[in-house]
């Protein structure tokens, strides 16, 4: 199967990546490129195989349902790029 | 007493218990060292004043009599590891200035038994690369040189930075991290030693996340009995990674008795790949006979789906960093791109995502998002994930067999140079990691031992695969290799 450049205008929509549109020739080559090696998985026979969900037969473990952690707003806020009174500001999402 | 950085993990604890060390003196001759080794790029953010702090402080402990083996030891942390206060990059832009509030698990095991930071180690972006070539910090650079021919060389990658500082003795190990290959590769295109443990045996709390079925931390050191003594101060339960294994860990170092008689290594006949380079193949029989002289009984064995772990990990890695790097949106932490007047938050996400993440890490983050997407998550990713379980079968069944370790090169190639790969497709550049990705697929031990240098005088590793949870046994039968090999060469300095 072949990626067009609108395939990969969608694909950059859903990933939230900005490519400017004399970019996306190329990036739908590279991706037709991946996906053609990829493709050899085709060639597997998975019949009745059960897909990978852990690399360990481990439980997961499970703790007590109670607060361990918390009252830590200004350490949160330390890296954010804007924070404004206790918050991260981000532009208007709501009109 | 000079050149102190020189010493291995194992003979500056010896002579920091004796007192005719201090950690102090190690120390800032590693410094000194990171100070004129600026063009190797492996350092990235030097932290001197807090190593001097450490050294200082395990010096005292050194005198109380009760310091662990690891106590002093001068390190050099991969840029992916959070470290308090200090940098945490992912050699990314869009993690541009970020100090993380609290430590990785592993760094945090690393300081309790006394050890020393030195800095903050080069990588590929988000450790997604083979090369180091895709750091926003700029390259590093290979100690090693192909004879007199000063062509820079690629340390490999994605853990490039860790295996030049340890090649180049600029500390006495580093941490590493490897999801398809990112330590092993490394340690092999620098003659150093480089252990990937079994999936769950270090925490990965606050190391930060690639692809999390996959992500793994380990040293890289130089030499078998180092490895042991770093990775067993790095590995433990955790109780903030829920994948992290309950189980004790046994003292690795008293396991390396170098005596293999009788254990059984396995000799995949599929990793023999067309085109396969006859250096290799030569290095890969001379380590068999090595095994072989030292008392192991050598079988020849099979791997069915060696072929399709590539493809399997070209899927499950890109879908699960796709997820991961969701969070890199410009709200909490790092880079946030300007905006137009009129730009809402999908235009802020975009455009932050844009400056922030380089080539390589966009290109994969869209090809998870694609195999994930509606449509084709059953053509990729679940496939993929079958055939994954396929893939760890195969390992299954030869241990089953009664194999305990599995002897394969670990690169097709010695050190290539930097820039030689530029114009090649990506997938020539995922090629690097054709023997070492099976490993992470199945969860496995791995390590990669230098072995012997190639025509040009490059080093060349051989990797040992081991059953789940056996590293001790994995170690003790790398030790064995180490020293039938006696692989001594260092790179001449240049730098």
């Amino acid at each position: 199967m072949s990626i067009t450049t609108d395939t990969a205008a969608r694909v950059a929509k859903l990933a939230r990546i900005r490519v400017d549109d004399d970019a996306l020739p190329a990036l739908a080559e590279d991706f037709n490129k991946i996906l053609g090696f990829i493709d050899q998985l085709a060639e597997v026979d998975i019949e009745g195989v059960e897909p990978m969900v852990s690399v360990t037969p481990m439980r997961l473990k499970r703790r007590a349902d109670e607060v361990t952690d918390g009252n830590q707003q200004e350490k949160v806020l330390s890296n954010a790029p804007d924070a404004r009174e206790g918050f991260f500001a981000v532009p208007k999402v709501v009109e | 007493m000079s050149d102190l950085n020189t010493l291995t993990i194992a003979d500056a604890r010896d002579k920091l218990r004796a007192g005719d060390i201090t950690s102090v003196d190690l120390t800032k001759d590693c410094l000194e060292q990171i100070e004129a080794a600026g063009v190797l790029g492996a350092f990235v953010h030097n932290t001197p004043d807090l190593a001097l702090q450490q050294a200082e402080a395990a010096d005292q402990r050194q005198k109380s009599g009760d310091a662990p083996a690891m106590c002093g030891i001068p390190l050099g942390i991969k840029d992916l590891y959070c470290t308090k206060g200090v940098p945490t990059q992912a050699a990314s832009r869009i993690l541009e200035g970020f100090r993380p509030e609290y430590e990785s698990t592993v760094t945090a095991n690393l300081f309790a038994a006394g050890s020393v930071m030195l800095g903050k180690l080069n990588m590929d972006e988000f450790a997604m690369g083979s090369s180091n070539e895709t750091s926003v910090y700029g390259n590093a650079v290979n100690p090693w040189r192909r004879g007199n021919d000063d062509a820079a060389l690629t340390p490999g990658g994605s853990s490039g930075g860790s295996a030049a500082a340890v090649s180049a003795d600029l500390c006495l190990a580093a941490t590493g991290t490897d999801t398809g290959g990112s330590i092993r590769q490394p340690a092999a295109f620098t003659g150093t030693t480089g252990i990937k443990p079994t999936y769950g045996r270090c925490s990965r709390w606050g190391i930060v996340a690639f692809a999390s079925s996959l992500d793994q931390a380990g040293p890289i050191t130089k030499s078998v009995r180092d490895a042991a003594i770093m990775l067993e101060a790095m590995c433990g339960h955790d109780p903030k990674d829920s994948t992290s294994a309950d189980l004790p860990v046994p003292d690795f170092e008293a396991m390396l008795s170098g005596d293999i008689k009788g254990k059984i290594i396995g000799i995949p006949a599929e990793y023999r790949m067309d085109g396969m380079p006859d250096e290799i193949e030569k290095l890969w029989s001379q380590g068999t006979e090595m095994l072989k002289d030292a008392g192991a009984v050598i079988r020849d064995i099979s791997l069915p789906h060696f072929k399709y772990a590539l493809p399997a990990y070209y899927v499950i890695a890109p879908a699960e960093a796709s997820s991961n790097l969701a969070r890199y949106d410009g709200v909490r932490y790092g880079h946030r791109a300007g905006l137009e007047a009129g730009d809402g938050i999908t235009e802020m996400y975009e455009k932050t995502r844009a400056e922030g993440f380089g080539a390589e890490v966009q290109r994969r983050v869209m090809i998870g998002t694609y195999v994930l997407s509606a449509g084709f998550y059953d053509a990729y990713y679940n496939r993929a994930r079958k055939v994954r379980s396929l893939i760890k079968r195969d390992f299954e069944d030869v241990f089953a067999a009664g194999v305990d370790a599995i002897l394969t090169p670990a690169t097709p190639s010695a050190a290539f140079g930097l820039g030689e790969m530029t114009d090649a497709d990506p997938v020539q550049m995922f090629l690097n990691d054709v023997f070492t990705v099976t490993v992470n697929l199945a969860g496995l031990p791995g390590i990669s031992v230098p072995t012997g240098l190639d025509r040009q005088g490059l080093p060349l590793g051989l990797q040992l695969i081991g059953r789940p949870w056996e590293e001790g046994d994995l170690l003790n039968c790398a030790y064995a290799l180490e020293q039938a090999a006696g692989f001594v060469a260092k790179p001449g300095k240049w730098w």
